[in-house]
């Protein structure tokens, strides 16, 4: 017997997401193959390249998650003053363009960091970031405020009722109620941190101190750039789907399915909050690592902030609008996605994760070139593709939120006859405008640091604020980019913020 | 200087470019980012070039010198770019093997270091490779005697920055059979190795090394932008890798006498004069002035090395190889 | 009058037939052990699932392929009757139109329905505001106004207290069968059966047996319903 297929939301606008997403994750691969000459094999190079982006890649989400879970409980359990502004700054280092982030991590870590400074003041050896733990230190830095997120988001989506009828029957909160949501939760949440850190490059390469610390992605930038070999760089991004597809099918297998049903959107106080010192020393610790490394690019900037010249403001107002039109997209396809729902959703969701961001603006640079000048879409393009690379972030906040307000109000709203427009305006917007705030924010803020693919397209009008950070550096600017740094940093935080304040106020 | 005079053709010319605006020829330059930047040599040169060509000069930035290449060779025969500025001689037999280039025909007095004679490229300027440190701070007087000191460096990567893969000439140019033996010498002196010469050189002026690899020409920068002396290039016995950044005409141009006009442009004091202080980097002709105060403090290298294009595309794959087997032990 | 002709409902090892009408303008309870169908069967009336075979006819017309909303029917569910973000009023006035924004005309009939129900100048408050007996009130507001013939009961008040449940009860004995509408109620409870309803079918061993009336039955039940009773 089959459940009706209640035709609460058409299918088109899925359909037409999942296809643009597509395109710009395998199509683009298709186009740089198309183009290419098919001769050479793997090396032992490449092998080397894999066998480092693999294990790199597991111990970075492995370390992310493991400590992401007593911060995310920690934060779950407590309140206090500015907590909700401290969660918004955890987030901020995932939003970054890596190159910031790496500055601000050198500028604890590094041989004239903080922490080695301190050390010898201390007597003691100063320690090396560089190399293999380098490379770990930093992908957890970047991913810990994803694991937090999403970790945090799975405790905050256990009904309170559910909390309350556990402490009345004196049942074990954690074995009835946080290990199910952290099985349904954690592997996913795993999976999404692997993927980026499998299609690492810039970090890889700076603090991995060598060339031992080869990720596929930096092998496929050679290939591109320096040999101008597609078919190596597209089967090297074949080698990154495949690995992602297999990633994708075990993080599938030992995913649980999270049950908890829908509450009356009560707060409920809770009944185990016993031990809150060691909870508040987990958030500050956590506060600390996250905190000081952008602290010295605020403090490193400052002075820079002077000298900058008009034309990165006119590159920032650039950024905050593919910023703004990225996240109404991304937020549109995921919507979109998330209301068809289903497996090849969840494929289609992790997709973008495994592309290689160069193979996509090689690629859609391919698909443009015969129809247009490159640089007069380049904002068009940044704006597609930086829509399609957040999806999965976006799609992983909002898609279960859809499917629970379908599980649970899908009969209602069936019996009052809520469809379509209606029943995604009446209903399902407001039930996920936590999630939606959040995802909004994600993609704006992502897309506000991206220097991607507008490094391929882009002429000098069209410029966006990562990229003339970028320039300002080549051209000895050391200090008026540092600058430049602090106001992508501000901007990609406010961005967020906004998003996610008015996700958060009901 | 005669700008008053000028000032009021420049302003009739660019009035009538926008009154004339369909009839004027564009001519559309692909360039490195830096070179376009504020700070580059693209508006003044732009200007300067437009003042005579009765023309639109259109630098269009993407990435770097390798990024280039790999652009032209995306668009294939079909591209709109008519020159192609800022290539290097490590790119040049590549670049030339695209067929896409065509002969630049000018014949000019080059005050390089070596002799020049390439048909289809034309340099524009060219620097030495060389380690950058502080003044007051100890320093190494050759490759090798880098190799063997405590002293430590940041690099590029030779697969992804132009700098990277000088450096990696540099080597095996002055130690062709014990390029592989340096490097695993020098592999205890390097921190890091960044994908691009930005990174690297931020991290230098952070305190996170000695020195950096970058340019002779770099602590000029510091002396007459900023006006501070703490920067200097480390002068090594070996000998310094050049680079020499050419430019091209682009075969398939639709204004091909533009391009040559550009092109001999390229090697006059309107576009020489302005090298020096903006890309920070020796210009293929001297202006009739001389080089800027502060040029003349800089380490003159005794030896130039440099590889021809078909030599540095011949020996790349190995170095490379010796590179990545000695620096992953 | 609501047929089930030849209804087969089939999910893995679970089948369920039922072969009966139920009486226009009465109340029939549907009483029988956990697990044997009753919910699935009234969510099969109300079009949430097809069924393997069989029509569903109600006033000589065939049913079958309607969406819920198209059908002449209003359903209460165990619960989620209420979405939790709407007031009160815009949860009512669902039941009016499937959209938000009421006409001054439509926002007096939403009172007026309210008022009726006990709920009157609690228009504005969110469910969550409500306690559990006026949610209940607020759901069975939302039925009344959306005046469907047929409405099915799928055990809405089941977590209210005694007192609370009887008086829901015969709110729907007087505002719903004595206006002439149809209901199917379902209950594990017989003293809810004996309350209010007409005639009880009894659902067990894969079967709907055909309605009886509710006295009679409980007087000389069934050996299904025997054994359910307990007796």
């Amino acid at each position: 017997m089959a459940h009706r297929a209640i035709t609460i939301s058409p299918r088109w606008p899925g359909v037409l997401a999942g296809t643009l997403v597509l395109v710009l994750t395998l199509g683009t691969l298709a186009a740089v193959a198309l183009r290419a000459e098919f001769a050479t094999g793997l090396g032992v190079a490449d092998w080397a390249a894999i066998r480092f982006t693999l294990t790199q890649a597991f111990l970075s989400a492995l370390i992310s998650v493991v400590l992401a879970i007593p911060v995310a409980r920690a934060l779950a359990r407590r309140r206090f003053r500015g907590r909700q502004a401290l969660i918004t700054l955890l987030g901020a280092p995932f939003l970054l363009p890596v190159i910031v982030a790496i500055v601000g991590l050198i500028a604890v870590f590094g041989r004239n960091g903080i922490l080695n400074n301190g050390l010898v003041w201390a007597g003691l050896e100063p320690v090396s970031i560089y190399g293999f733990h380098g490379v770990i230190l930093a992908h957890v830095f970047f991913n810990l405020p994803l694991a937090v997120r999403f970790i945090l988001q799975g405790w905050l989506a256990i009904p309170a009722e559910r909390f309350r009828l556990a402490a009345s029957l004196n049942a074990p909160i954690g074995k009835i109620l946080e290990i199910p949501m952290l099985r349904a939760v954690v592997p996913s949440t795993f999976l999404v941190i692997f993927l980026i850190c499998l299609t690492s490059f810039a970090v890889a390469l700076t603090l991995g101190g060598g060339p031992k610390s080869t990720t596929v992605e930096l092998a496929i930038y050679q290939a591109l750039r320096f040999d101008f070999d597609l078919g190596r760089a597209a089967m090297l991004a074949c080698i990154q789907f495949g690995l992602c597809a297999v990633a994708a099918v075990i993080a599938w297998q030992v995913t649980g399915t999270d049950a908890m049903g829908a509450g009356f959107d009560r707060t409920v106080a809770r009944w185990d909050m016993r031990r809150p010192v060691l909870d508040y020393l987990v958030i500050t610790l956590a506060a600390l690592f996250l905190v000081i490394p952008l602290g010295m690019v605020v403090l490193r900037g400052l002075p820079g902030l002077s000298q900058l010249p008009s034309s990165v403001w006119a590159a920032a107002l650039r950024s905050i609008c593919v910023a703004v039109g990225s996240a109404m997209l991304c937020c549109t396809m995921a919507v979109s996605l998330g209301l068809w729902g289903g497996r090849v959703v969840a494929v289609i969701g992790v997709l973008p994760l495994a592309a290689s961001g160069l193979v996509v603006g090689t690629g859609a640079f391919l698909i443009v070139y015969p129809f247009t000048s490159p640089s007069d879409v380049a904002l068009l393009v940044t704006l597609l593709v930086n829509a399609t690379l957040a999806l999965p972030f976006v799609l992983r906040a909002i898609a279960p939120a859809i499917a629970a307000v379908q599980a649970d109000f899908g009969p209602l709203g069936a019996s009052v006859g809520l469809t379509g427009w209606g029943w995604l305006r009446i209903v399902v917007l407001p039930r996920i405008r936590r999630p939606l705030g959040f995802g909004a924010g994600l993609c704006a803020a992502l897309s506000m640091g991206d220097l991607g693919v507008i490094t391929l397209f882009a002429g000098q009008s069209e410029e966006t604020l990562p990229l003339a950070m970028y320039r300002l550096m080549g051209a000895y600017r050391m200090e008026a980019a540092a600058g430049a740094a602090v106001v992508l940093l501000g901007l990609s935080l406010l961005i967020f913020w906004i998003c996610d304040y008015w996700g958060r106020r009901c | 200087m005669q700008k008053p005079i000028y000032l009021p053709v420049v302003a009739g010319l660019a009035l009538c470019a926008t009154s004339a605006w369909a009839e004027t020829p564009v001519l559309q330059v692909l360039t490195y980012d830096s070179f376009v930047s504020d700070w580059g040599p693209g508006p003044a040169i732009e200007t300067a070039f437009e003042a005579e060509c009765a023309c639109d000069l259109q630098f269009v930035g993407n990435g770097d010198g390798a990024a280039l290449l790999a652009r032209l060779q995306l668009e294939g025969p079909r591209t709109e770019f008519d020159v192609v500025l800022g290539l290097d001689t490590n790119l040049t037999a590549a670049a030339r093997e695209t067929g896409l280039f065509a002969p630049h025909g000018v014949t000019a007095e080059l005050d390089l270091p070596i002799a020049w004679d390439d048909a289809e490229f034309l340099p524009f300027d060219w620097g030495y490779f060389a380690f950058v440190g502080n003044a007051d701070a100890p320093s190494a007087s050759s490759l090798r005697d880098l190799a063997d000191s405590d002293l430590k460096i940041v690099i590029q990567d030779p697969r992804s920055s132009t700098p990277g893969l000088g450096l990696l000439l540099w080597v095996k140019t002055a130690y062709p059979d014990e390029a592989a033996d340096l490097w695993a010498a020098l592999a205890d002196n390097i921190v890091t190795v960044t994908p691009g010469w930005s990174e690297a050189y931020g991290m230098f002026l952070d305190g996170e090394a000695d020195a950096v690899l970058s340019y002779t020409t770099s602590p000029a920068y510091h002396l007459i932008a900023e006006e501070d002396a703490s920067k200097v290039a480390w002068g090594f016995d070996e000998g310094h890798y050049m680079q020499v950044e050419v430019a091209g005409k682009v075969a398939s141009t639709d204004q091909p006498e533009l391009a040559d006009q550009f092109l001999a442009f390229m090697v006059g004091e309107g576009f020489q004069s302005i090298i020096p202080t903006t890309n920070w980097m020796y210009p293929a002709v001297t202006p009739a002035d001389g080089l800027p105060d502060g040029f003349e403090t800089l380490m003159t290298p005794t030896v130039s090395l440099l590889k021809s294009p078909e030599e540095a595309a011949a020996i790349r794959a190995e170095a490379l190889e010796e590179w990545r087997t000695a620096l992953s032990q | 009058m609501l047929r089930c002709e030849k209804l087969q409902l089939r999910y893995d090892d679970f089948s369920l037939a039922a072969e009966l009408g139920f009486a226009a303008g009465r109340i029939t309870a549907l009483i029988g052990p956990s697990g044997a169908g009753k919910s699935t069967f009234l969510a099969a009336i109300a079009g949430f699932l097809v069924p393997a075979k069989g029509r569903v006819i109600w006033a000589a017309q065939d049913i079958s392929a309607l969406s819920p909303a198209e059908r002449p029917i209003s359903i209460l569910f165990q619960d989620n009757n209420l979405f939790p973000h709407l007031t009160i009023t815009q949860n009512v006035g669902l039941g009016l139109r499937s959209g938000l924004r009421l006409t001054a005309d439509q926002r007096a009939q939403v009172a007026a329905v309210l008022d009726s129900v006990g709920l009157a100048g609690m228009g504005a408050r969110k469910p969550a505001a409500l306690s559990g007996g006026q949610q209940s009130r607020a759901a069975l507001a939302r039925v009344l106004l959306a005046d469907r013939p047929l409405v099915l009961l799928d055990e809405p008040f089941a977590a209210l207290g005694p007192r609370l449940k009887d008086e829901m009860l015969d709110l729907v004995q007087q505002r719903l069968a004595d206006q002439g509408r149809t209901v199917i109620m379902v209950t594990h409870d017989p003293a809810d059966a004996k309350r209010i309803a007409d005639a009880v079918a009894v659902v067990a061993d894969g079967t709907v047996a055909a309605p009886v009336a509710t006295r009679a039955l409980f007087e000389n039940p069934p050996p299904a319903l025997a054994r359910y009773l307990g007796k």
